[in-house]
């Protein structure tokens, strides 16, 4: 089971107080009139599945059950760092 | 290859079993193959092995980074079924089914194909109405699956508790009599063995660290931890790295790799006589013949490559099990282990050509592949041999999440697949 930080409630609490909520950093279009079959593809269902660092959504579904991100390492599952939803996103390891 | 026969047994046990030839050989990588496939699961042995068998394509490597059949093909728990909702996946599904019940004929290698029976627990209205809705779209497609009443689900299995007092009590079932279990790591090796003996390479402990591209966009081979390997034809059947090998040829992929976990017991005598299976509460168990429980979990919540899980999913599916059968309550767990698959966002495979020229991929088999091994072989052998797909292939495009026409098993089939 993962320890996953809260950077809102600040402590670190068991995975399964969590959900996790899919990539991270994905814009939702603007003006849906202008989005291409492509645009939509890449937007909805693409993923970059990152062997490495991963930036990810998760929600502290079962604590302030509000959203943040994280980077994390998918080849060991340690946690880089968490961080507030609307922050920038952190360049760290091998992550893009 | 020596044919293995009764004879072939009475003759080497007069001489001390001293003249088994090996089964397949490691040969050094030929700078080029006709066909190159990536990845010796079951799989993509069987993509080769109908490569070499049906298309008369025998210049073919299979480059495996580990050992062949050393993911997923020997993690999973073995079920092999085919009542599954849509046409599409029906079609391939059953085509796999109809392969499996000649397959150890086919290969002369005993791959311990036991159709058991796979009996899938209703606990509530809701299951009751989507397994009839299933029972009567399979027989549409003249797949097998009836609906046992509670009663006759307990005299199928009689380990199950059918108590009405229990916490989600066993209401009714559906039963797929074809469906069953097969020996996993015989179905690596009987499909390498007949790969080999046609002429195919298994190259094994061979990265593949790049895909070569020319100038105008077709692939030229592929770059691996024992160099530069060319072929006109890649075919990527990579499982949970698909994104990772895919992206060497710069294809983004609609997939996301999770841990999938499994667990055995210790070995008790015949007393789950078929494969028993809960959406609901999230289980599914069979019995092998060695004895063990072999117990089927769900995956973990994120994304990983650790091929390791969390102790509280395997926890979540004992609590499962316990509930199904309670006289396994004092039963011990004696190995866990993790695999890693590619799910994609319908919960249907892709086997198909890429946009790519020269490049296909045999991927998304998400938590239930092993049961499609010989179908997805064969489909896929033709889609590249013949360089367009297979008719039961032809649904499960890469370009179906451009255009919609998904095949939404996700929906349709709840949890386990």
């Amino acid at each position: 089971m993962l320890l996953i930080r809260c950077p809102y409630c600040e402590e670190e609490r068991p995975e399964t107080e969590f959900r996790h909520a899919g990539e991270a950093h994905i814009a939702r279009p603007a003006d849906w009139s202008t989005v291409t079959d492509a645009d939509f593809e890449a937007f909805f269902f693409l993923r970059a599945n990152p062997k490495g660092v991963a930036y990810e959504r998760w929600r502290h579904i079962h604590g302030c059950a509000r959203f943040f991100n994280a980077a994390r390492d998918t080849v060991s599952d340690k946690f880089i760092v968490t961080y507030k939803a609307g922050e920038k996103k952190p360049v760290v390891g091998s992550g893009k | 290859m020596r044919k293995y026969s009764v004879f072939a047994i009475a003759r080497e046990a007069l001489r001390h079993h001293t003249g088994w030839p090996q089964q397949w050989t490691n040969p050094e990588p030929q700078p080029a193959y006709d066909v190159i496939i990536v990845g010796a699961g079951g799989h993509g042995l069987a993509t080769a092995y109908y490569l070499a068998a049906e298309h008369g394509v025998t210049n073919v490597a299979v480059i495996e980074k580990g050992w062949l059949g050393g993911g997923n093909t020997g993690r999973n728990t073995t079920i092999v079924r085919s009542n599954y909702l849509y046409d599409e996946s029906a079609g391939i599904y059953d085509h796999a089914v109809k392969l499996w019940e000649g397959l150890s004929r086919e290969l002369n290698y005993n791959v311990m194909y036991s159709p058991r029976g796979v009996m899938m627990l209703a606990h509530n209205i809701h299951d009751a109405q989507v397994f009839k809705r299933h029972i009567h779209a399979n027989r549409l497609n003249g797949i097998d699956n009836e609906w046992l009443t509670a009663g006759e689900a307990k005299a199928f299995c009689p380990p199950l508790n059918i108590s009405p007092a229990s916490r989600y009590p066993v209401i009714g079932a559906a039963l797929q009599r074809r469906g069953g279990t097969a020996r996993y790591d015989a179905v690596a090796w009987g499909y390498a063995r007949g790969a080999a003996a046609r002429g195919v390479h298994i190259l094994q402990n061979t990265e593949v660290t790049g895909i070569r591209r020319g100038m105008n966009g077709a692939v030229e081979g592929v770059e691996t931890s024992r160099g530069f390997i060319g072929a006109s034809k890649v075919g990527v059947v990579a499982a949970g790295h698909s994104t990772v090998v895919m992206d060497m040829a710069g294809v983004r992929m609609p997939l996301e790799s999770y841990p999938l976990q499994a667990l055995v017991s210790e070995p008790v005598k015949p007393v789950v006589p078929c494969v028993v299976m809960s959406n609901t509460v999230h289980a599914y168990i069979s019995q092998s013949d060695k004895g063990e429980l072999v117990i089927g979990a769900g995956t973990d919540q994120y994304t990983s490559y650790s091929q390791t899980g969390g102790l509280h999913i395997l926890q979540h599916t004992l609590d499962a099990i316990v509930e199904m059968f309670p006289m396994f309550s004092r039963m011990k767990m004696l190995r866990s282990w993790g695999g890693i698959v590619d799910v994609t966002p319908d919960r249907s495979p892709i086997l198909a050509k890429t946009p790519v020229k020269g490049l296909f991929v045999n991927c998304g088999w998400g938590t239930g592949g092993f049961k499609a091994t010989p179908g997805s072989g064969h489909v896929f052998a033709h889609t590249i041999a013949r360089d367009e797909p297979h008719p039961i292939a032809a649904p499960f495009t890469l370009e179906r999440f451009r255009t919609g026409r998904l095949i939404d098993e996700a929906a349709a089939a709840a949890v386990a697949h």
